[in-house]
């Protein structure tokens, strides 16, 4: 809040003092370059309908780019296009296409080094190799903008939103696609995501590595080689995202390596092949979430401690749950799983015989992949029927005591606002 | 044969045995749809009935048919009439009439729940083309069995043990022998195997449609690529086709020798 009060008196304070540089064809000042060198603190420059082909944009004075529709930037698949290198600038309402690709150098349509109090807005990044690059910086606002590149391959893409250590950044209502991940965190503290749409991305929609206490919630996120990978994070909370269609091989809604104390709740996972991998995770609780109809819902690896789920759904998926270590002290309670066959009998909507979401094929699969071809074969379904009877295979202790009769969300929140 | 067929056909139709089997089938479908309201589950919840149910189905009737009709038969076989002529009249009879009873069964249910209006149209008719299937190469199956049977119990002894081992068995030591040389490269020997059982092969046809072709993109990429393709998909249509045409050959072979 108390950036957004500094932002709104430095344009107050500029809306006084500030003169307006117009950028266009037919103009005194032609290429944006030159207005960029004209200009004062304070000032805005407008960029008027037209095609500037220009790169390496240095912009190193606090100054706002506004793009007046039909202005766009065209990097020629060169190299970077605009390079802020200053604190209280705004951009908005550019169109920026075409930047080059490199395999050393990360080019980007807007690069942000060591800046603070920025907002990036109503862009449209076409075509890029990075989208927003922002570097050390704080105080961002990035939003409603639209990243697209059409690159085929890991190594030749780059991510639409990346943020290298930075702090307090927000970021929403923002749509990416075809990039390498739509959204990058490394080394981000304290910001949020929220209400962004990421999809058909090579890598992952939202991508976290090493950044601590943020939050994301009413995304979607669908068609990615993974939705959301959280890996080396803590103190993260994620809500209210759907996650779907994240559908192939090794394909994830949700991957969590090597975090601690998230929080995640409220999500809807539709349609994935394994709807959650966790991984070395701890202390995390999983609350309210939906699952439905993925291949598996959930898969535990080794080293996951203090992994707590209560009062899930888990809807017609093809395998609950995947589980090759200990139980260790992971638990399972109050879940509704549409696969339970208990009964009620005292009426208190508890089901009054535990439900073991760990099949026997479950368990054959994670040691013989290729068993999965029996999946759904009558065989499959004798077997795990009299696992369920005597368990001897399965994690005796792996159980939900508490299994609920009736689904435990009614109606989901999970639509982003636009 | 188109005469015997269509005495056959009649027959069956006119017995109780193919009500009760449509009606089954239409009681099956209402409730699933009714239950789930969902056209896309109901399919594949649809798929583990038909691919364990159509085969016993079609296994009792065949052989039931055979030592029922054997009078009439023989009575038919003393007139100038071609032998494969009458038996193959008699094998479609069935086969048909079977068919017709699980297509309408299923179809009319579906179609007034809006199966038109769903996406799983194709899901649906693939199930239903491959119930057919099995209908057709269960009931050859159990006239081959009947055929080189006297003895009724004996037939219906043979009938049964082989739904029981290609439905069941099979499977199991399939899965033993997965789990047992799990340090090989296992693929491609399950392609194959999933070839030599007709209900294998169903089911797999059909996953492939629903949950499984994800799954197992995670695993092997041989699976993948043969089943993924449309040429996975030929090729598993075309081994349920040799599935029908080879007990048909031998039923015409055994025919030819046999003294009745």
């Amino acid at each position: 809040m108390k950036y957004k009060i500094g932002l709104f008196f430095f344009f107050m304070a500029f809306a006084v003092s500030a003169k307006q540089i117009v950028v266009c064809q037919s103009c005194e000042v032609k290429t944006i370059k030159e207005a960029i060198k004209m200009a004062k603190d304070g000032d805005e420059i407008l960029i008027k309908k037209g095609v500037y082909k220009e790169q390496d944009i240095v912009i190193d004075k606090p100054i706002s780019l506004i793009g007046e529709k039909g202005a766009v930037i065209d990097g020629n698949n060169v190299g970077g296009i605009l390079i802020f290198q200053t604190n209280n600038f705004k951009i908005k309402g550019l169109k920026i296409i075409n930047v080059g690709l490199s395999y050393t150098i990360e080019y980007a349509a807007i690069k942000v080094i060591r800046a603070n109090d920025f907002v990036i807005e109503d862009c449209i990044l076409e075509n890029v190799f990075f989208g927003v690059l922002v570097e050390k910086s704080k105080k961002g606002i990035i939003r409603n903008n639209k990243i697209s590149s059409n690159r085929k391959n890991e190594a030749s893409s780059g991510n639409g939103i990346h943020i290298w250590s930075g702090e307090e950044m927000e970021i929403y209502k923002n749509e990416m696609f075809g990039l390498r991940d739509g959204i990058y965190f490394e080394f981000v503290k304290n910001s949020v995501a929220h209400n962004n749409l990421s999809y058909n991305n090579i890598r992952y929609g939202l991508h976290f590595m090493f950044s601590n206490n943020n939050e994301y919630h009413h995304n979607e996120f669908r068609n990615n080689g993974a939705g959301v990978a959280v890996m080396f994070s803590k103190f993260t909370v994620m809500h209210h995202n759907k996650f779907s269609l994240n559908w192939g091989s090794a394909s994830y809604g949700l991957l969590l390596k090597e975090i601690y104390d998230a929080e995640i709740y409220n999500n809807l996972f539709e349609q994935n092949t394994i709807g959650i991998n966790a991984e070395g995770s701890t202390r995390i609780n999983y609350k309210n979430n939906t699952f439905l109809r993925n291949g598996w819902a959930v898969k535990i690896a080794g080293a996951c401690y203090s992994n707590i789920f209560i009062k899930n759904d888990f809807l017609n998926n093809s395998l609950d749950l995947a589980y090759n270590s200990n139980i260790n002290d992971n638990k399972f309670d109050n879940n509704y799983w549409s696969e339970y066959t208990g009964y009620d009998l005292d009426k208190d909507g508890i089901g009054d015989v535990p439900y073991r979401p760990v099949k026997l094929f479950s368990y054959i699969v994670n040691k013989t992949p290729e068993a999965l071809i029996l999946l759904r074969s009558l065989f499959v379904d004798i077997i795990n029927f009299s696992e369920k009877v005597s368990p001897v295979f399965t994690p005796t202790d792996l159980m939900d005591n508490n299994p609920l009769m009736k689904r435990a969300i009614t109606n989901f929140d999970t639509q982003r606002n636009d | 044969m188109l005469k015997i067929l269509k005495y056959s056909f009649y027959d069956l139709m006119r017995s109780r045995w193919s009500y009760v089997y449509f009606l089954f089938y239409l009681l099956l479908g209402f409730v699933l749809l009714f239950l789930n309201n969902d056209v896309d589950k109901a399919v594949i919840t649809l798929m583990n009935i038909i691919i364990v149910l159509t085969p016993l189905i079609g296994t009792i009737f065949g052989v039931m048919y055979y030592y029922n009709s054997k009078e009439f038969t023989e009575l038919l076989l003393a007139q100038p009439i071609n032998r494969s002529k009458i038996f193959m009249g008699q094998y479609l009879g069935i086969s048909i009439s079977l068919t017709l009873s699980l297509v309408l069964g299923l179809g009319i249910p579906f179609v007034l729940y809006g199966l038109f209006k769903s996406t799983a149209i194709f899901n649906f008719s693939l199930l239903l083309v491959v119930g057919a299937f099995l209908n057709f190469i269960f009931v050859a199956l159990s006239y081959n069995i009947a055929l080189s049977t006297e003895n009724k119990i004996k037939g219906f002894g043979y009938a049964i043990l082989m739904w029981l081992f290609l439905a069941v068995i099979y499977d199991g030591i399939f899965l033993i022998s997965l789990v047992v040389f799990n340090s090989y490269p296992l693929d491609k020997f399950s392609l194959a195997a999933t070839m030599f059982n007709p209900i294998d092969l169903s089911r797999i046809l059909i996953l492939l449609k629903l949950d499984i072709s994800a799954l197992l993109g995670y695993t092997g990429a041989v699976f993948r690529k043969f089943f993924g393709t449309n040429f996975g998909m030929l090729i598993s249509m075309g081994v349920l086709v040799l599935w029908v045409i080879l007990p048909v050959l031998r039923m015409n072979f055994k025919l030819r020798k046999k003294d009745f």
